[in-house]
């Protein structure tokens, strides 16, 4: 099961910037905006070290974790290489300024 | 028929180390624009040949030493024909043709045909068994023998014909080397290097001679070579020859093309050939009356074509200084630049025989130009990037023979200043402290993932990418393991980052003359190859617009890194720290309160007195930011910078005021230092101390700014540093009173604030520029001074506390609730039923 959830104008987002969304006894969830408006949700938690991803900074579809500097690309969630990892990612949605996030009920 | 809007047409004739470099080059400047097609006499990819020394000793395999495979070119969309050998250019029809006939249309044409091993021209040298050393079927033709055959002969002393000898000794022949002169690698080594090297190599079992001239070689009953006769008449046995006599630009083909070649062919500084849609680049290239036999300057000429053939048209190729390594396990031998002897040319040498132990540097005009190592090569990088960055070396030079270690550490070193010798270490030893790499797993990745520089190193083992300290050794290890393909990066023109081939110096001097004042500007003006940059550049681009444009150039806050961005110091488990400043260490039972009622209303776990005299509150949650600081700036307290690349502290003694001792009054010196410089962004961060007298209690010998007040005044120093590698302050100044402190503080400050580069601390600072530059414009220019100063007052001047801007008080503005939303987490507003739900986030099932 999994909904939408309608989260926040996108004027909210700094543009090339993150906020979180937090989460009850959940990781929190990182809310990414490139410098084309396409917004990426990824948990907030480096494959690394746990690292809050969404204090890094941001550039193409790829941020900068703030601890030791692993490569998140934000689509995927992946880690780029020389590092290995993942960080789970959400689907999001935007209509009519307004971002939208799908998170799993289960 | 040309299809409409068809790509232009590169084709690469020479599949090897040259030529695939500049296409791979160009590959990350612009992969789309060209249909590449490239052609390879061998049938193989490009594969890194300078390995194939180990190869034959041994100690690697063919399919390590592979830097192309067939997967890269078709990934990379290029086709490539290997085994086809091209030999005809017309360049009327702009076609090249191959021996099997393919024939493929060019728009521009890159020569990279690498040398031709040089034959003596002797009676049996087309017999079986004479080969040379070149390329992986020799390699294979050499190690087949050595199964087969007991007696070797190895014709030339050089490096390649050293490597060869050693590799059939390793498989077990006999082997016996021969050279025209009396003294083996005389063109890497001086005779008394030469002559330790050589006893060396006799002592694990080659044979020399020296002085001999082959006459003819002489075969067997088998038809294959039997041995070897010399102009003496005396004759060796000799199942295996190999020709290490010298290599030849491979030039046939571009001269029947009727393009220019003396030794090689002639190429300008931008690799263009005569025909200037034809390049050449490798050790085919004649640049400026020279010719290469290295990959490393041929790795330099690469870069520069393919920033030309990508249509950038930035660099140019000034020729290079070479370094040479032979590549004998357990034999080191580096040298470098020039060693001859002259007018004006003086020497030092330290000459241990029985240490096994030679070093010779040449020095001209209080600049090193060359360097013979022999035993011990450690510092061989330290002395190359001397020579290659011309520094002036007076200061150092009593102890430049004594190496990078004790030159540069002589006080107080913390211990893992990259010194311990590379070579020595075993494989499972740590070489990155930070990132937890041995250095085993270095060497594997430099030889199997083909790397050559630092910043390969780096990415692909993320060793010395941190803090930087082990950077010395990842280059010893890249130095042993490549010899002399190994470029030490020269820091003056180091690029910013991938993003760009700019340098900080470049990017800089482009802000300042086109005044720009936003960071989009400067990547657009200046052409960055990724659309937002990087972690790495943006922080710097932002650095230089708002330390070369104050109040007028725009603070991206998304280009700083978080701590800017929050104003506190991020922990590893995602909370914050807050340090309050303390002018010059001071407080008052007031502040204390306030400290101890804060940490009591929020919870923080931890509070710790730092090395910087003043109090860290840790482990502050984000959100509660603003409210920390709205309480502590009840109480009069305001930022401490502690995050920033920015005035972090100014230490204090408690100088004249209480102390027996005290000359000067230190804490209101510091005071007033502290308060002056409040607001300052800095290329990395700045440090004080003030002490009351030379028993100098706050450290100010290791700080950016030293103060120490003597009877007379005070001596003022700069440029120490007491961090990863500890260095003493240089004395800068003796001045009278507090208000020349404060001016020439002001005044060194802000000439490191225009012309330091970003993350370049004091210390890297002034010994990139020189002290004699900075007391130049500093003391001696009062003039200089004033202005310096007067720039950096403008900069700092109505410098607002970050926290009182963000703090969280019942009347804050808008403006303040924006720039609080950092601060605070989202709530989703609805869910898709419509229902409005502010704490649907929190209230979804887990
Ligand atoms: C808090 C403190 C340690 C302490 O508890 O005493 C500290 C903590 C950190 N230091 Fe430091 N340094 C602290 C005094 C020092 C000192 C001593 C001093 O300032 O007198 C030094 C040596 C002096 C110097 O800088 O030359 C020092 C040399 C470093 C270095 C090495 C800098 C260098 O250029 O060699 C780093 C790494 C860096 O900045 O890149 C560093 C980096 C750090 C960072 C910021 C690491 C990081 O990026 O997270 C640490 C933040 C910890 C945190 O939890 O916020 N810290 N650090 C000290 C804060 C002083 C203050 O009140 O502002
Ligand atoms: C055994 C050995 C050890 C070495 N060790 C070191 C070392 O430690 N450090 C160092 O810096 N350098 C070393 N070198 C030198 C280094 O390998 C060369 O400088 C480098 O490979 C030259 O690159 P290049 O591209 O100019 O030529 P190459 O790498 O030789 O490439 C030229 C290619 O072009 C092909 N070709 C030629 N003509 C044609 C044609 N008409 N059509 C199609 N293809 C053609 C050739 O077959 C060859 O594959 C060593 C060399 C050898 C042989
Ligand atoms: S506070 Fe400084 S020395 Fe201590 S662990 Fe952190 S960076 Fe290292
Ligand atoms: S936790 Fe993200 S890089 Fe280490």
């Amino acid at each position: 099961m999994s909904a939408w959830l309608k989260l926040c104008p996108i004027d909210e987002i700094p543009v090339l910037g993150s906020r979180v969304m937090s989460r009850m006894n959940r990781p929190n969830i990182a809310i990414f905006r490139s410098s084309d408006n396409t917004v990426f949700a990824v948990e907030d938690v480096c494959p690394h070290k746990g690292g809050p991803l969404s204090q890094g900074i941001m550039h193409g579809n790829k941020v900068t974790c703030p601890l030791h500097g692993w490569n998140i690309s934000l689509d995927t969630g992946t880690a780029c290489s020389p590092d290995e990892g993942c960080a789970r990612t959400f689907p999001t949605r935007l209509s009519d300024g307004v971002v939208w996030l799908q998170v799993s009920r289960d | 028929m040309d299809k409409p809007m068809r790509r232009p047409r590169l084709v690469v004739v020479g599949n090897g180390m040259a030529g695939i470099r500049a296409v791979e080059e160009l590959l990350k400047l612009a992969p789309d624009l060209y249909d590449i097609t490239v052609f390879g006499a061998e049938p193989h990819g490009n594969y890194n040949r300078i390995l194939l020394s180990p190869v034959l000793a041994g100690e690697m395999t063919l399919a390590d030493i592979v830097l192309n495979d067939a997967n890269w070119y078709q990934q990379n969309r290029i086709t490539l024909h290997a085994g086809k050998r091209v030999v005809k250019i017309d360049r009327v029809a702009r076609q090249v043709i191959a021996d099997d006939k393919t024939c493929v249309d060019y728009d521009r044409l890159l020569i990279a045909t690498g040398s031709l091993p040089f034959m003596l021209p002797v009676p049996g040298k087309d017999l079986e068994g004479v080969i040379a050393y070149r390329d992986i079927a020799d390699t294979e033709a050499m190690i087949s023998a050595a199964a087969n055959h007991k007696h070797a002969v190895v014709i030339g002393a050089g490096l390649l014909g050293l490597e060869a000898a050693n590799g059939l000794r390793l498989r077990g022949m006999d082997v016996t080397v021969v050279h025209i002169l009396d003294v083996i690698m005389e063109r890497q080594l001086d005779r008394a290097g030469a002559e330790m090297l050589q006893a060396s190599l006799e002592s694990k079992g080659l044979k020399f001679l020296l002085g001999m001239q082959t006459e003819s070689l002489i075969a067997a009953k088998s038809g294959r070579v039997g041995k070897v006769r010399f102009k003496d008449g005396s004759e060796i046995p000799a199942d295996l020859v190999v020709m290490a006599a010298g290599i030849r630009p491979n030039t046939a083909l571009a001269q029947a093309a009727g393009l220019h070649c003396d030794k090689g062919i002639v190429v300008s500084d931008t690799l263009q050939t005569f025909d200037p849609r034809i390049y050449a680049v490798g050790e085919c290239a004649t640049h400026r009356g020279t010719v290469y036999g290295l990959v490393a300057p041929l790795f330099e000429q690469a870069k520069v074509c393919a920033n030309h053939l990508a249509e950038f048209g930035i660099g140019r190729y000034q020729g290079s200084v070479t370094s040479t390594k032979l590549k004998v396990t357990g034999v080191d031998v580096f040298s470098a630049g020039n060693f001859g002897s002259g007018d004006g040319l003086e020497d030092i040498v330290l000459h241990d025989k029985n240490g096994g132990v030679y070093k010779r540097l040449v020095i001209e005009k209080n600049k090193l130009i060359g360097a013979v190592l022999y035993g011990d090569t450690t510092d061989g990088s330290w002395y190359f990037q001397l020579l290659k960055e011309k520094t002036d070396v007076s200061a150092i030079r009593d102890s430049l023979m004594f190496g990078d270690a004790f030159t540069n550490n002589q006080i107080g070193d913390v211990g893992h200043a990259g010194i311990s010798k590379a070579a020595a270490m075993a494989d499972t030893a740590e070489v990155c402290g930070c990132n937890g790499v041995c250095k085993g797993t270095i060497v594997k990745a430099i030889r199997e993932q083909g790397l050559f520089t630092l910043d390969e190193v780096k990415k692909h083992t993320k060793a010395s990418s941190s803090c930087g300290s082990c950077t010395g050794l990842v280059e010893q290890l890249l130095a042993n393991t490549l010899g002399g393909a190994f470029v030490p990066v020269n820091r003056n023109e180091k690029t910013v980052c991938a993003c760009t081939e700019h340098t900080h110096g470049e990017v800089r001097e482009a802000i300042r003359a086109t005044k720009m004042l936003t960071t989009g500007a400067v990547m657009k003006a200046l052409e960055w190859k990724t659309p937002n940059g990087c972690a790495t550049c943006r922080p710097a681009l932002n650095y230089y617009l708002i330390s070369t444009w104050p109040h007028e150039a725009q603070d991206d806050p998304q280009s700083r890194y978080i701590n800017e961005r929050a104003h506190a110091n991020i922990q590893k488990d995602g909370t914050y720290s807050v340090v309050p400043r303390m002018w010059g260490g001071l407080t008052t039972p007031d502040e204390l309160r306030a400290i101890a009622d804060v940490a009591e209303k929020f919870a923080i776990p931890t509070l710790k007195v730092t090395g910087g005299q003043r109090i860290d509150l840790l482990g502050a949650r984000k959100v509660d930011l603003p409210a920390i600081w709205a309480d502590l700036g009840a109480a009069g307290m305001v930022s401490g910078h502690a995050y920033g690349k920015s005035l972090r502290t100014v230490k204090t003694c408690v100088g004249s005021e209480h102390c027996r001792f005290g000359t000067q009054r230190s804490m209101d010196m510091g005071m007033k230092l502290e308060k002056m410089l409040f607001g300052m962004w800095s290329p990395h961060k700045v440090k004080l101390a003030v002490s009351g007298c030379p028993r100098n209690c706050a450290e100010a010998g290791i700080k950016d700014v030293g103060v120490i007040g003597v009877d007379s005044g005070y001596e003022l120093y700069v440029a120490g540093n007491g961090g990863i590698k500890t260095e003493v302050a240089e004395f800068l100044s003796k001045v009278k009173d507090d208000n020349e402190v404060m001016e020439y503080s002001a005044a060194f400050l802000q000439l490191y604030r225009e012309e330091g580069w970003y993350l370049e601390r004091t210390v890297h600072f002034v010994q990139r520029v020189g002290l004699e530059y900075i007391k130049q414009r500093v003391v001696e220019d009062a003039q200089s001074r004033a202005l310096l100063r007067e720039r950096l007052l403008y900069a700092v001047q109505g410098a607002i506390d970050p926290w009182a801007e963000r703090a969280l008080t019942p009347t804050s503005s808008t403006e303040t609730a924006n720039l609080l939303r950092e601060f605070t987490p989202l709530l989703a507003m609805e869910n898709l039923k419509g229902g409005t739900n502010e704490r649907m986030a929190e209230a979804l099932p887990h």
